[in-house]
């Protein structure tokens, strides 16, 4: 470990335009001095941090990871629609359970996007992961099938997060 | 113009809200913790959507030349916050121990997932055929 980092301007260029433009988001407006002021903190903040920073799993594909984010978008509305029918209908046909889902993608980050696509997407609720990382508890509403359900959240979702992270 | 502009506010207003009562209708009706759990994390988020989108078009519309995008900052705060904490709910509930209603399936899993050890199965499966 090198005692001295070489000094960057830009040590996180991802993180300096998302500051950027939350910036001029929080404050509505793309007033000359508000870009000045947005752009001093875009790249002041990150400086000072990137010191504490953990190296993350880089995204390799731009075009597929918008794609899911879209896909996950549509789920959401989905799920919606289906969980307020589910809960406004007969509560003695939901079939709750909790099941383990073997995990094989790795890393926090990649665990974390899938955990929280599980919460956001019909009918389940992620509720722990196993020590080891290798299996994920998730909260059915109401499930017909174990091995469909795990195999939809692995092809619909998992599978895609694998390729955007290529691990 | 006066009049469709607050038409279609009142429209997404009503689907916003109505998806925020379903959720707490859902919280109401459900009979144990972690399927109360499903209903506000959710119908909330679609119900919040319509909220922040009619106000968006109302107050990007009601004054020309005037854009008012900073809903979408809480669009993305509640999509990466709901998720979390109806994780910490559903962890806390498992490591609680709180009891499930009796027709849940695989509740044999509470034990391992509040240690957060890995499910029993592979030695399950060793054992089936000896029996």
């Amino acid at each position: 470990m090198l005692a001295k980092p070489r000094f960057r301007w830009l040590p996180m260029p991802y993180h300096s335009m998302l500051l950027f433009v939350t910036w001029l988001l929080l404050n509505n407006t793309v007033a000359p001095g508000h870009l000045v002021l947005g752009a001093f903190l875009a790249l002041g903040i990150p400086m000072l941090t990137s010191g504490l920073s953990q190296p993350q799993p880089a995204l390799h594909k731009p075009i597929k990871t918008a794609r899911y984010a879209l896909m996950v978008l549509g789920d959401i509305v989905t799920a919606n629609l289906e969980v307020a029918r589910q809960v406004l209908g007969p509560l003695d046909q939901l079939h709750p359970a909790l099941i383990a889902m073997p995990l094989d993608i790795e890393g926090d980050l990649p665990i974390t996007l899938l955990a929280s696509t599980v919460s956001l997407t019909p009918g389940t609720v992620s509720s722990e992961v196993s020590q080891c990382r290798k299996f994920l508890y998730i909260h059915a509403l109401t499930m017909t099938d174990e091995a469909e359900l795990i195999a939809t959240i692995k092809e619909r979702y998992e599978k895609p997060l694998m390729e955007i992270f290529s691990c | 113009m006066n009049f469709v502009l607050e038409l279609i506010v009142s429209i997404f207003l009503l689907i916003g809200g109505g998806f925020i009562l379903v959720g707490s209708i859902g919280l109401m009706r459900l009979p144990d913790f972690m399927m109360r759990l499903h209903a506000p994390t959710k119908a909330t988020t679609l119900g919040m959507g319509g909220l922040l989108i009619a106000s968006m078009i109302l107050f990007t519309l009601r004054e020309p030349g005037h854009i008012s995008v900073h809903e979408l900052l809480i669009t993305i705060f509640l999509f990466i916050t709901a998720p979390v904490s109806a994780h910490m709910m559903a962890k806390t509930a498992l490591h609680q121990k709180l009891k499930m209603i009796s027709r849940t399936r695989g509740q044999e899993l509470l034990d391992p997932a509040s240690q957060q050890l890995a499910p029993p199965q592979t030695t399950e499966k060793v054992e089936s055929p000896k029996a």
